[in-house]
């Protein structure tokens, strides 16, 4: 190989267009806030939250008891910390309290944590406050606030005996093994209708009650936004898979989970709100995962954001 | 023109109106007369006001879902809700009547429960725990995450339990785990029940039948 002016040329664009897609990964990777925690250890869950009827009664107690209010029932915040339909237990099943449900007793010991990603180190706060930007498609409560440090507070006390950094077996949803068919909008569409809509309404509406919902709505302007982890097909297809339909648990096969996830999310749903006036710069810098924000549904381009 | 446009909605509210009063006279007909074609009087069972018979497991019908109602009578003929009871009377039970009796019931208030015990009793406890937190560990749902807060029904599938008798409830516990009933979507309701022990479907039914339907 010769030393020409020609190829030191081209080894310079080269060297270039590797630095540049570098400094991309890892600006993408500084910006997307919801990273995935690595996976839970495998094995049985066998951690015991405490039970409510132990929670004292002290001031302690006392902002234990309203953390799990706001837990329970987020909606008491609607307006002012929450822009959506939602509350936390939707996705955090029994009070926050199941296995492979995103356990608060499996997410709590693992914070503070450094983040390579904003290059800091990360409080259960923070983690907390993201939920509200995104998965209740609202604005966090500041720190200090009696609404976060209760929240915190709950957390705290279900983890009581749970040992400090250590993933713990049941912690996040069960990490599905890739999909063996690339997940199916369409079949995941007659899986919808078949198990889900009972329940969530057939375009995902959910279902109210005396004007509140008591199944929470999957997509549209009452849901989580386009920030959220549940918006990304694995972490749904997880969730799924371990937790519906209600009381019947991996009733669905992984690739039902994976079609009906890939179904639920590819609706439109509130905008990111690190959206800065351009879905496909949004998606470059913020949705390099398995994910439909920027692709096309029956000809519609998804990532517009409903209000 | 325009007068015309208003004797036409004039006339269409007038019909409707005649329709929702006959659709109930018919039903009040067919609770309290039967129709003599084989379906006998459900007021005799299920009582004046639909409130049923505790002791003899009748259940209580007054403010159930109307869409609920006509469900069960439509699937009583099926093989998927057995009962030696009804299962002859819905069958003589014509479209329009099972509809009509239906709406006629649902729009009853429903009555104060019988099955009322004290908040101390050790079965309520139990009941409440499982109805209000359910049992995860064993993959039981709350009853009140589908059944609505305090048991007051959700739409069609999800019917209202506050109040509705213990015994009632109990058998028909028993009848989803027995496949003696299986007219339940996507069979939520036989895999619960089938995560039920005895103890257990006794405390839920006991304490079910001792809250008050909201609204109430």
């Amino acid at each position: 190989m010769f030393i020409t002016k020609k190829n030191i040329k081209l080894l310079l664009v080269f060297g270039l267009f590797v630095l540049a897609s570098w400094l991309n990964l890892v600006s993408a990777a500084e910006k997307d806030y919801q990273v995935e925690l690595p996976a839970a250890p495998t094995g049985t869950a066998t951690f015991l939250a405490p039970s409510e009827e132990h929670i004292p009664n002290t001031p302690f107690g006392d902002a234990v008891r309203y953390g799990m209010s706001l837990f329970n029932n987020t909606q008491q915040l609607r307006g002012k910390y929450v822009g959506n339909e939602l509350n936390c237990v939707n996705c955090h099943l029994d009070h926050g309290k199941k296995a492979n449900s995103a356990p608060l007793w499996g997410a709590y010991p693992m914070y503070p944590a450094y983040r390579k990603k904003n290059d800091r180190v990360n409080t259960i706060d923070e983690r907390i406050q993201g939920c509200f930007t995104y998965s209740m498609n609202g604005t966090p409560p500041p720190f200090g606030s009696k609404e976060l440090t209760a929240l915190v507070t709950y957390h705290y006390w279900l983890s009581s005996g749970a040992p400090i950094g250590k993933a713990l077996p049941g912690r996040g949803y069960p990490k599905l093994a890739k999909a063996k068919s690339k997940p199916s909008v369409s079949h995941g569409k007659k899986i919808f209708a078949e198990n889900c809509a009972i329940c969530h309404g057939e375009n995902g509406e959910g279902t109210q009650v005396n004007n509140k919902y008591a199944f929470p709505p999957l997509w549209g302007k009452d849901s989580f936004n386009w920030g959220a982890g549940m918006h990304r097909v694995n972490t749904a297809a997880s969730f799924i898979k371990a937790n519906m339909p209600l009381g019947k648990p991996n009733s669905l096969t992984e690739q039902q989970a994976w079609d009906v996830a890939a179904f639920m999310n590819s609706h439109e749903r509130p905008q990111d709100p690190r959206y800065k006036g351009n879905v496909e710069q949004t998606a470059e810098t913020f949705h390099k995962h398995q994910c439909f924000y920027d692709k096309k549904i029956d000809g519609k381009l998804l990532g517009k954001g409903t209000k | 023109m325009l007068i015309l446009k208003y004797r036409t909605i004039l006339l269409a509210i007038l019909m409707t109106f005649t329709h929702v009063v006959m659709a109930s006279d018919l039903g009040k007909t067919i609770a309290t007369q039967g129709n003599s074609k084989g379906a006998t009087v459900c007021i005799a069972c299920h009582g004046v006001n639909g409130g049923g018979q505790a002791q003899a497991g009748f259940p209580r019908l007054a403010g159930l879902n109307s869409a609920y109602i006509e469900k069960q009578l439509h699937d009583f003929t099926t093989a998927e809700r057995n009962s030696a009871v009804m299962t002859p009377i819905a069958g003589a039970l014509s479209e329009s009547e099972i509809k009509a009796v239906a709406a006629y019931f649902a729009k009853m208030a429903p009555p104060s429960p019988v099955g009322k015990l004290s908040n101390n009793d050790k079965r309520i406890k139990e009941g409440k725990k499982l109805a209000e937190n359910g049992n995860w560990s064993n993959d039981v749902p709350a009853c009140f995450a589908c059944h609505g807060t305090e048991a007051s029904g959700i739409g069609a599938h999800f019917p209202a339990l506050a109040g509705q008798h213990a015994i009632y409830i109990e058998q028909q516990l028993n009848a989803w785990r027995n496949g003696q009933r299986s007219n339940d979507p996507n069979q939520l309701m036989k895999g619960v029940a089938l995560r039920l022990n005895d103890a257990e479907i006794k405390a839920v039914s006991a304490f079910l039948a001792s809250l008050t339907m909201a609204g109430n």
